[in-house]
């Protein structure tokens, strides 16, 4: 037996001594294989009297599996440590920023439109569009608002040369259209660019306005004032106060102006409000029957109410713009705080 | 319009404070723009009266004052220019506190005692430039508190009135008004006739009947207009935002913010033959008050004599028969005009002529046509208190027929409540109307509620049917006590467009692939217009706000570079931008055609500067990618083709024109391409920029998918290389190999092309990957070996391909 202790011994060196997973499965083929000198052993014990037959195979069973136990933790030493130097060796700075292109996004009046949009959008009103270059008919005429009056005044024009086109002062063209081309019940607003020649911290020679119509029987002033306050309570997202003051248009009577609770300081008084606590956003009224007259409506069955306000406003309040222009500078520095 | 509430409360006196009155105000649709004291806030200055000047023994410029407070004689020191023995001026005594906190105290000024200051308007917060002591009216006493006397404790509120409420361009209006709002009385000045004390009249012709219905004329000789008009009305003209100018037109002025009524006074000596009011001839001349001298277009009204125009018609008189206070010549007679001159007479004729004035404003908008008499009757009153002189007997000219109408309207309680949303009790809307001057009588009673005739009063030009009457009672009952309701619906499901892409998808496309939007403005510089698009008639604006925004846009791309240019100054290195919007082409008949676009920039690097990408600039395959990505949202994308095509504004060697096909054949769609080096050194661009635009009308029409089965057996992929020509496109290639691959092609990519020395200079190299699949069996290699040879075939055949 001293054969098989010494052989345990070189085993165990061996196993010891392997490196990695090729030398350790060389040691295996070495002792355990086909030809391997454990195997060899097991072979060998046909050869031995029987009486010592039973001892010395119980013996060699006992340090084989022993020692393939060795082995295969020896095995599975190595595997984690060679995984574990794998990994050391594919571990990257995690921190430094990843590969993109660039950002990109929508402007700021894109993304206050698309909100409006979708407020009308989902309860139920369509969405109408219509030329920017207008004609005096549908600018002025068709909305009651005939040659010299002096609501023209109001709207400072901007002509193309020639004379005879305009570029549109207001969406309200769009209704006129509209009206003029279907039957009640109509529910539509009118998004778009309109034109003044005007130019200041609070005015831009063009802006965006969306304008909204309902004529349909029995719609009335109530009806404007609850569509009004629910939209601008939606908009800005909080329960706001809401006004309406007696105003005029020629296309609308009665008219209103819509003062909205200062969204800054909730009608403490800000500079935002000019210390008023309110902010002027809207121009509203039930749709002059002389209007629906021109566009082929029977004034007497129906009844209808038409608002108006400048996007560029709402988005200037939303996101606490202080001055008008920045919106069509388009400085990059300015668009990217809006992505 | 601008009022003081001291001289509104005169007429109209509510148990509400300034502040309650203003509000007011604003909720009945009179909005007010502001509400300002009269005086800014100070203490103890009183009317003192000077009554000795010395020089001061040690200063040229300061004199030794001795001002009589009514309480004693006190010595003040005063260095303005105009102190004289017997004037009155404000005496601010020590413990004074002036508008910029000043305490005046006892002081001692070059050695001499001085109690207290002598004060000029602009010490005192009532004038913004300095013009030596104030000089105060010498009816006043001394002694009396300066904010007493001078009525300082004043609000002067400014009215930002709707074109509709010429009613309101006067005292006599707004205290109408404001007596409504209140349910208070109002109290009219005691207006008498002034009867004629001499015979003298002017003749008065009236031609044009249906522009002046109505003219008085009346004439006052031996006036003296050299005489001063009082404070107490230079004042208020002063706090409704009038300068006081000579005492006739201060009286004119005076009585036109009073009554609302527009006045003119010409010097009867400067008139000849009699007046005559007509239209004026064509290219016949005025020379205006204010010196601008025109030339008449026929639709203006005019006040002629027998020499020409003297005025013109409710908006400004003449030059040369206005009253002059000259010394050397003073007016002596006067004729005093007042007239109703039509609304549609006047409207827009001021401002054609580049004229505004407080007499247009309101003709334009309609005064009171019974006013006329009672306006002559309180200027002649005052006229004769200020300037003296005999008064003729009023004349008038009459056409009745050509007053306004008022035919009564109707109006229908059923419809006040079916618009309101709401019923008012009857009894409240009666009493609304009687109120506002509009007494209702009702004609019919039944269970729908009553019908009621109402008659518009004169000075109301904007009750011209129901829906006027229905927003008079809505603003007098508040439009803040109206009800609150949400239309009920009758919902109409309408179609939605499948097959038409909406601009937000490419939007959205846009933006999820790193580009900015922007909105840029619809005029641009002409210049810019002619750069990209020579070829397209602009249309210019005849008012634009500055030359360089002329013209309005025929390409997206200036507002783009505009952007790029202005970005880039700011130091930005690179951008891609795009813009969805309209462009503008005038034709040849002068119609204007609006075409909405998808626009887009890029310039400088592929990719932000990074530490772990190449910085490559952007070339034309990063825009035509780009562009690519938008065509592919059509789902079609064997309708589209890119040509070599040229445009003036592209380079003529990076550049693509893009088509789509389609049932009425070919259809161009936009442009792709590298700036013209030519435009890129006009706009003074060192690096390229990369361009491009598709018509949304073109682009938008989206096909809607329809499932194609998918192959569960395996797809075989082969590469053929090949050498071709340099001319030879790459597209052509493509074409000819899809062609040739046979149905079961399922992918065609070109994965490398290489041009180089080893090829000579007019070759290239390119490899294509074919990837066939077939629906319902394995393909046999033969088969696909087959299919490439044929591939390769037809290159070798069309193109003079050979295959590596």
């Amino acid at each position: 037996m001293q054969a098989l202790d010494e052989l345990i011994g070189h085993v165990e060196a061996a196993i010891a001594a392997a490196g990695d997973e090729r030398d350790l499965e060389q040691v295996r083929v070495a002792y355990f294989g086909k030809k391997g000198e454990v195997t060899a052993l097991l072979k060998g014990l046909g050869q031995l009297p029987d009486d010592q037959r039973r001892a010395a195979g119980q013996a060699i069973n006992q340090a084989r599996d022993r020692l393939q136990t060795q082995l295969e933790a020896r095995r599975l030493a190595l595997s984690a440590a060679q995984l574990d130097s794998r990994i050391a060796a594919e571990t990257i700075d995690v921190t430094l920023p990843g590969r993109r292109s660039g950002q990109g996004g929508l402007h700021p009046h894109t993304q206050t439109m698309q909100r409006i949009e979708t407020i009308f959008r989902n309860a139920g009103y369509g969405v109408a569009t219509g030329p920017e270059v207008e004609t005096e008919y549908y600018n002025f005429e068709a909305l009651n608002i005939p040659a010299h009056h002096p609501a023209r005044a109001m709207h400072d024009t901007f002509y193309l040369e020639g004379g005879e086109r305009l570029l549109r002062t207001h969406t309200s063209p769009v209704q006129a259209r509209v009206m003029e081309n279907s039957e009640p019940p109509i529910r539509i607003i009118c998004p778009g660019k309109v034109y003044r020649v005007d130019s200041d911290m609070t005015h831009t020679p063009m802006f965006h306005q969306v304008e909204g119509l309902v004529v349909d029987r029995d719609i009335s002033f109530s009806d404007l004032k609850g569509t009004v306050i629910d939209f601008l309570r939606v908009f800005f997202e909080a329960e706001l106060a809401v006004r309406f003051r007696p105003s005029y248009f020629p296309f609308t009577e009665p008219s209103a102006e819509v003062d909205v609770e200062c969204v800054h300081c909730r009608g403490e008084g800000c500079r935002v409000c000019s210390q008023s606590g309110w902010l002027e956003v809207m121009g509203c009224g039930m749709v002059h029957p002389r209007v629906l007259e021109m566009s082929g409506i029977d004034a007497e069955t129906y009844t209808g109410f038409a608002f108006g306000f400048g996007v560029d406003r709402l988005s200037m309040l939303y996101y606490s713009v202080d001055d008008l222009r920045l919106f069509y500078e388009n400085d990059l520095r300015f668009l990217a705080q809006f992505r | 319009m601008k009022i003081s509430e001291r001289w509104l409360r005169e007429w109209v006196n509510p148990p509400v404070t300034a502040t309650e009155l203003v509000a007011q105000l604003s909720m009945a649709g009179l909005e007010v723009d502001s509400a300002e004291p009269a005086a800014p806030p100070f203490t103890d200055v009183v009317v003192g009266s000077v009554v000795a000047v010395d020089p001061h023994p040690d200063a040229d410029k300061l004199r030794v004052c001795q001002v009589d407070d009514g309480a004693g004689i006190h010595t003040v020191v005063c260095g303005a220019p105009n102190v004289e023995v017997g004037m009155l001026v404000p005496y601010a005594r020590p413990g004074a506190v002036l508008p910029d906190g000043t305490r005046i105290g006892q002081a001692k000024l070059r050695g001499v005692a001085s109690a207290g200051m002598l004060c000029g308007a602009d010490e005192l917060g009532l004038d913004a430039v300095r013009d030596g002591l104030m000089v105060l009216p010498a009816n006043l006493t001394p002694g009396a508190d300066l904010r007493d006397a001078l009525e300082l404790d004043d609000t002067l509120i400014e009215i930002d009135l709707t074109p509709n409420r010429g009613d309101c361009l006067g005292l006599r209006g707004l205290a109408r008004e404001v007596g409504v709002l209140n349910d208070c009385a109002v109290k009219e000045p005691e207006i008498s006739p002034v009867p004629a004390r001499i015979d003298a009249t002017f003749p008065v012709a009236v031609s044009h009947a249906q522009g002046c219905p109505r003219y008085l004329g009346r004439v006052i000789r031996g006036v003296d207009v050299t005489r001063s008009t009082p404070t107490w009305m230079t004042e208020r003209l002063r706090r409704c935002g009038l300068r006081p100018i000579d005492p006739v037109v201060d009286v004119t002025n005076y009585v036109l913010l009073e009554l609302g009524q527009p006045m003119h006074a010409f010097d009867l000596a400067r008139l000849a033959g009699g007046i005559d009011v007509r239209l004026a001839k064509p290219e016949e001349e005025l020379t205006l008050l204010d010196g601008s001298e025109l030339t008449l277009r026929d639709d203006t009204l005019l006040i002629t004599d027998a020499n020409g125009p003297v005025a013109m018609a409710g908006i400004m008189g003449g030059e040369n028969s206005g009253i002059t206070t000259d010394p050397a010549g003073p007016t002596r007679d006067i004729f005093l005009e007042c007239a109703f001159f039509s609304p549609l007479a006047i409207s827009g004729r001021a401002r054609s002529y580049g004229l505004h004035t407080d007499a247009s404003h309101r003709y334009e908008r309609g005064v009171d046509f019974g006013l006329q008499h009672l306006a002559m009757e309180r200027a002649t009153a005052l006229l004769l208190d200020i300037v003296g002189g005999e008064p003729g007997p009023v004349t008038e000219a009459l056409d009745q027929e050509s007053l306004p109408a008022r035919s009564g309207v109707t109006l229908r309680e059923a419809r006040l409540a079916q618009l309101l949303g709401m019923r008012i009790p009857t009894a409240t809307v009666e009493t609304m109307l009687v109120r506002l001057g509009l007494p209702p009588v009702a004609t019919e009673d039944t269970d729908a509620g009553r019908v009621w005739q109402v008659q518009a009063p004169s000075w109301r030009f904007d009750i011209e049917r129901e829906a006027d009457l229905i927003e008079e009672v809505a603003r007098i009952y508040g439009y803040d006590n109206i009800e609150v309701t949400l239309p009920a619906s009758r919902m109409r499901l309408e179609p939605t467009l499948a097959r038409r892409a909406d601009a937000d998808l490419f939007r959205t496309q846009l933006a999820a692939s790193g580009h900015q939007e922007i909105l840029s403005y619809s005029f641009v510089e002409p210049r810019l217009n002619d750069l990209f698009e020579p070829g397209i008639q602009a249309a210019p604006l005849a008012n634009p706000i500055s030359a360089d925004l002329g013209a309005m846009r025929t390409s997206l791309w200036p507002g783009l570079v505009k952007t790029w240019i202005g970005n880039r100054n700011r130091q930005q290195p690179r951008a891609r931008l795009f813009e969805i919007g309209r462009t503008f082409a005038r034709d040849e008949g002068g119609a204007v055609a609006e075409r909405s676009w998808v626009g887009g920039l890029l310039a400088g690097s592929r990719d932000p500067e990074s530490w772990n990408q190449p910085a490559l600039e952007v070339d034309f395959y990063d825009a035509r990618g780009v562009v690519e990505s938008l065509l592919a949202l059509t789902r079609n994308r064997e309708a589209w083709s890119f040509r070599v095509e040229r445009h003036p504004g592209l380079h003529p060697g990076q550049s693509a024109a893009v088509y789509r096909s389609g049932g009425d054949g070919e259809v161009l769609a936009g442009w792709v391409g590298r700036m013209h080096p030519e435009v890129q050194a006009e706009l003074d661009l060192p690096r390229p920029v990369y361009l491009f635009a598709l018509a949304l009308d073109v682009l938008e029409a989206r096909d809607v998918p329809v499932h194609q089965g998918l192959s569960r057996f395996p797809s075989m992929r082969r590469d053929i290389a090949i050498e071709v020509d340099a001319s030879v496109a790459g597209a052509a290639v493509l074409d000819c190999a899809r062609k040739a691959a046979g149905e079961h092609l399922v992918d065609l990519s070109l994965f490398d092309v290489y041009a180089g020395d080893k090829l000579g200079p007019d070759r290239r190299s390119l490899a294509l990957g074919v990837t066939l699949q077939h629906p319902d069996r394995t393909l046999e290699d033969g088969e696909v070996t087959a299919r490439i040879d044929a591939i390769v075939q037809s290159l070798e055949a069309q193109l003079g391909a050979i295959r590596r």
